[in-house]
């Protein structure tokens, strides 16, 4: 069985890359067994992706953060705050269509301040972002104060955090817009691995074989259409989803393609090496923290719209939730190494075993025991992982 | 008559499928200096971590002998017990720790599991008496020279009561006077029965020192000279390191034909706020086009810094004076400006500010251009994987594919993809800094080549380098630089090596 032995070489020495998948697959499947096939369910996977949402667009952000070796505390009071300030604008009347933008681009400035202080200032980024965490919990409190909770009751809004794209027609039950979807996902993943294959053999590089090729285009393929008729047989494909698979693809192309992604990898690979290629390291500086504000005033939307309110609480504790899926995912803490694919698929894996674990009525504390375990799991291995290659 | 110390029978050892030793045999007598040569990759540092219980038993084949008894060395520690110290080219020293604490660094002197400071102190000062160190205990290492820290070493080494001393190029990074003044340690040393082992690449010394030397090349022993039967000369040494005649280190350059300036420096002084003073001090230099101009001197001359303050201002020094490239008042805020103006830099320091390990050769390649193979800030990868071909063919860096990380790569590879790096902008004047430290001889005359290539394509060449062969061997003209000032300036015909040094140590 060649192909079997090529499928182990293949698994072997990417494990680091399909490490995450493989217990992503895992966790799925033994959740899948302990409640019955009630995991595996179309609502209980559409809720699942959704709640990820906000967690999701923060680690995406934090993960670049972390590869230029800073670290970010503020994101999750910063996403409560900005948050707290879309409900207030909305209850306000001020149109939901301007709202968006507003908060965004107060994201933006928050973020740039984050990274005024870090890269002209020179101050650690840990003590900077502490200092914003005070201030962003302290700010959230004075908006909400007297209000207390804030309901929001514009749909639009809300709808980004509990509603689906428009079906168009239903077939035998299903989501039609949402299988599309899924069909051009699949079309899409199958062109760009053929032409990333195809020039990769142009230029004598390693590829696997033929069968082995087709192989993994089948399983990847398979992968997404079982989500999409998963999805299909629910509500379809939510606007929460929509929004992270925007923001994967728009930051995954920055990361892998431009300049400015080459730039945010070389700077969390050897900053002096960076400066002295004639790389701009504090305005790739400023610039991470200026995508880390915004992603965090993303966050904060989706949130308020999950929860159709804004509360005093809101943004407790999401920065280490994101941090810890940045991990998860792969980032690497000496800076350099990780993947937006990663970050996502990272904030999934925890997403997931609240979920699973809420299904098994597990207990709370056990079910932060767990998270920390597999959290120092994902760790474990990718160092291991990393010192074999080496 | 044969009391050997230290006996390496047959010693091999393997790199996942590399041979980096292959049966050595390494005989120490005792009481004796003896000195360790060879090429980089040679197999000597590999030949020491074995001896120092890094590699532990049973991962190399072969045996150690010492004080006659077979050891089996499993950790460093094992090995330090029974009296071998090993003092490596990167001090292992603390530098917001004072010298005692250093000297009894998990040494520490313990009453009752107390630490008692005062009888470490005590104890300090008759060690550095030893060293014929004359400081203060309690003075903070980061206030002493590298010199002085050499000797700090050592002391820590002598706490331990140690009986085989190993030094790793321990005067690489010191200036004349300080390596002398190691070298008369190392003789007072022997005197007092301590034997020691050098790695060194500097010949001069061995043959001042040495009682034998052994030379190791390719991971096998050549041969060991014996000083008392006039063996240790360095055509011998030479001979046996290179297996090649030491005439043709440097190739050749036929056109000598000198255009334009393309650099002058007038007046030129960078100030070290966080240091506070004068890195570089009324500095007046030009270059030519098609020129190699050869900065000498030593360590901490400033030379480096004088190449950082042109290149962009790296370091974000205060500068003075005027900065001409190709006849035009130049002004550079970031080291960007000064790559558009066509100025390389390629550092000294490669692993630490040269490349990015943890990324592909292709990568590592087209750092300092990506403007060149993108198009609205998108990278065309096809492009980059071209030029990245075009440099690894005329380079000749020796590679399975340019999607090795630029970390997995040997010295002289890693310096021919930072050259790539630096060629792929085209500059019109690129500022070397020791282009050939830690690589072996082979790679030295290849990357020598190259700078012969790109001056004929009308390039300019500043070439910092503490070689006094190199710069002889391949500069056009020569400035020498002391304390941040140029000292002097001579034509290579002018040129010696006792001129530069004299100047470099004024």
């Amino acid at each position: 069985m060649n192909l079997l032995k090529e499928a182990k070489q293949v698994i072997k020495h990417n494990i680091r890359d399909y490490g995450m998948y493989i217990a992503l697959f895992v966790i799925m499947i033994t959740f899948s067994i302990l409640t019955d096939g009630l995991f595996m369910s179309s609502r209980n996977i559409s809720n699942l992706l959704d709640s990820a949402g906000y967690i999701a667009v923060l680690a995406v952000g934090v993960m670049l953060v972390i590869v230029i070796r800073h670290i970010d505390l503020s994101i999750g009071f910063l996403a409560g705050f900005l948050g707290a300030i879309s409900a207030i604008l909305l209850l306000n009347g001020i149109p939901v269509y301007i709202v968006f933008p507003i908060v965004l681009i107060l994201g933006i400035v928050a973020g740039s301040i984050t990274g005024f202080l870090v890269a002209k200032v020179g101050i650690p980024a840990f003590v900077a972002t502490l200092a914003g965490w005070l201030i962003y919990r302290g700010a959230i409190l004075s908006v909400t104060e007297r209000s207390g909770t804030i309901n929001v009751d514009n749909d639009v809004f809300n709808a980004i955090g509990n509603g689906y794209i428009p079906s168009i027609m239903e077939i035998g039950g299903l989501h039609l817009l949402s299988l599309l979807v899924g069909l051009v996902g699949i079309l899409l993943y199958i062109y760009s691995a053929i032409s990333n294959r195809r020039n990769k053999m142009k230029y004598n590089f390693e590829v696997v074989s033929k069968q082995m090729f087709i192989l993994q285009i089948a399983f990847v393929s398979t992968i997404i259409a079982y989500f999409t008729w998963l999805l299909a047989g629910y509500n379809g494909i939510s606007w929460t989803v929509v929004i992270i698979l925007l923001v994967v693809i728009v930051y995954h192309f920055v990361t892998t393609k431009t300049v400015i992604g080459r730039h945010i990898y070389a700077v969390g690979s050897n900053p002096e090496a960076a400066h002295l290629s004639g790389i701009n390291v504090s305005k790739i500086t400023f610039l991470v923290f200026g995508s880390m504000g915004m992603l965090s005033a993303l966050s904060g939307i989706l949130f308020t719209a999950r929860l159709q309110a804004a509360t005093t609480t809101a943004g407790t504790l999401f920065e280490l939730d994101a941090i810890a899926a940045a991990f998860v995912g792969g980032v690497s803490a000496a800076g350099g190494v990780g993947k937006v694919t990663g970050a996502v698929i990272g904030a999934i894996v925890m997403a997931t075993l609240t979920n699973g674990m809420n299904l098994m009525g597990v207990g709370i504390a056990p079910q932060y025991m767990i998270r920390g375990g597999v959290l120092a799991l994902a760790v474990i291995f990718d160092v291991m992982t990393r010192r074999q290659k080496a | 008559m044969s009391d050997y110390i230290l006996e390496m029978n047959q010693i091999s050892k393997e790199f996942t499928g590399v041979k980096a030793l292959s049966n050595v045999n390494f005989k120490v007598q005792r009481g004796e200096i003896h000195c360790l040569v060879g090429e980089n990759g040679a197999g000597k540092s590999t030949l020491m971590k074995v001896l120092s219980g890094v590699y532990p038993f049973g991962n190399y084949d072969g045996d150690i002998v010492f004080n006659g008894e077979v050891q089996k060395f499993n950790k460093i520690p094992d090995s330090v017990d029974v009296g071998i110290a090993i003092i490596y080219q990167e001090l292992a020293l603390f530098p917001d720790l004072a010298v005692y604490e250093n000297i009894f660094i998990n040494n520490e002197i313990q009453k009752g599991g107390i630490l008692d400071w005062n009888e470490a102190i005590v104890q300090s000062k008759d060690l550095l008496e030893k060293v014929k160190l004359k400081v203060n205990p309690e003075t903070l290492i980061k206030e002493l020279g590298v010199g002085k820290q050499q000797l700090i070493e050592i002391a820590k080494a002598l706490s331990k009561e140690v009986k085989l001393l190993i030094l790793d190029e321990p005067t690489a990074a010191l200036n004349e006077d300080d390596s002398e003044n190691l070298l008369n340690l190392l003789r007072a040393l022997k005197e007092q029965g301590i034997t020691s082992i050098m790695i060194s690449h500097k010949l001069k010394e061995v043959i001042a020192i040495a009682d034998k030397a052994t030379v190791l090349r390719d991971g096998e022993t050549m041969c060991t000279l014996d000083a008392s039967k006039g063996e240790i000369t360095e055509a011998a040494i030479i001979k046996n390191m290179v297996g090649r005649d030491i005439g043709n280190i440097y190739p050749k350059r036929s056109n000598k034909e000198f255009g334009e300036k393309i650099l002058e420096l007038i007046n030129w002084s960078a100030y070290d706020s966080t240091l506070g003073r004068n890195v570089a001090k009324d500095v007046n230099i030009h270059v030519n086009r098609g020129e190699i101009i050869g900065l000498a001197g030593l360590m901490g001359a400033g030379r480096t810094e004088l190449a950082q303050s042109i290149f962009g201002n790296a370091k974000n020094y205060k500068l003075q004076g005027d900065l001409f490239v190709e006849g035009m008042i130049a002004y550079y805020k970031h080291t960007s400006d000064a790559i558009k103006a066509g100025i390389a830099y390629v550092t000294e320091d490669r692993k630490g500010n040269g490349l990015f390990l943890l990324q592909d050769i292709k990568q590592n390649i087209s750092a300092g251009n990506l403007k060149g193979i993108s198009s609205n800030g998108i990278v065309n990868e096809n492009e980059e994987i071209k030029v990245a071909e075009e440099y690894r063919a005329s380079l000749g860096i020796k590679t399975p594919s340019i999607l090795q990380m630029a970390g997995n790569l040997s010295g002289g590879n890693q310096q021919k993809v930072s050259l790539g790096k630096w060629l792929f902008v085209s500059p019109k004047l690129l500022i070397l800094d020791e282009p050939t430290r830690g690589i072996d001889v082979g790679a030295k005359f290849e990357i020598y080549s190259v700078m012969n290539e790109l001056i004929d394509k009308g390039m300019s060449i500043i070439m910092i380098s503490s070689e006094l062969g190199e710069i002889l061997g391949m500069s056009d003209r020569v400035y020498v630089m002391a304390e941040g000032e140029i000292k002097g300036e001579m034509s290579a015909e002018e040129a010696s090596q006792e001129k530069i040094m004299q100047l470099a140590t004024q």
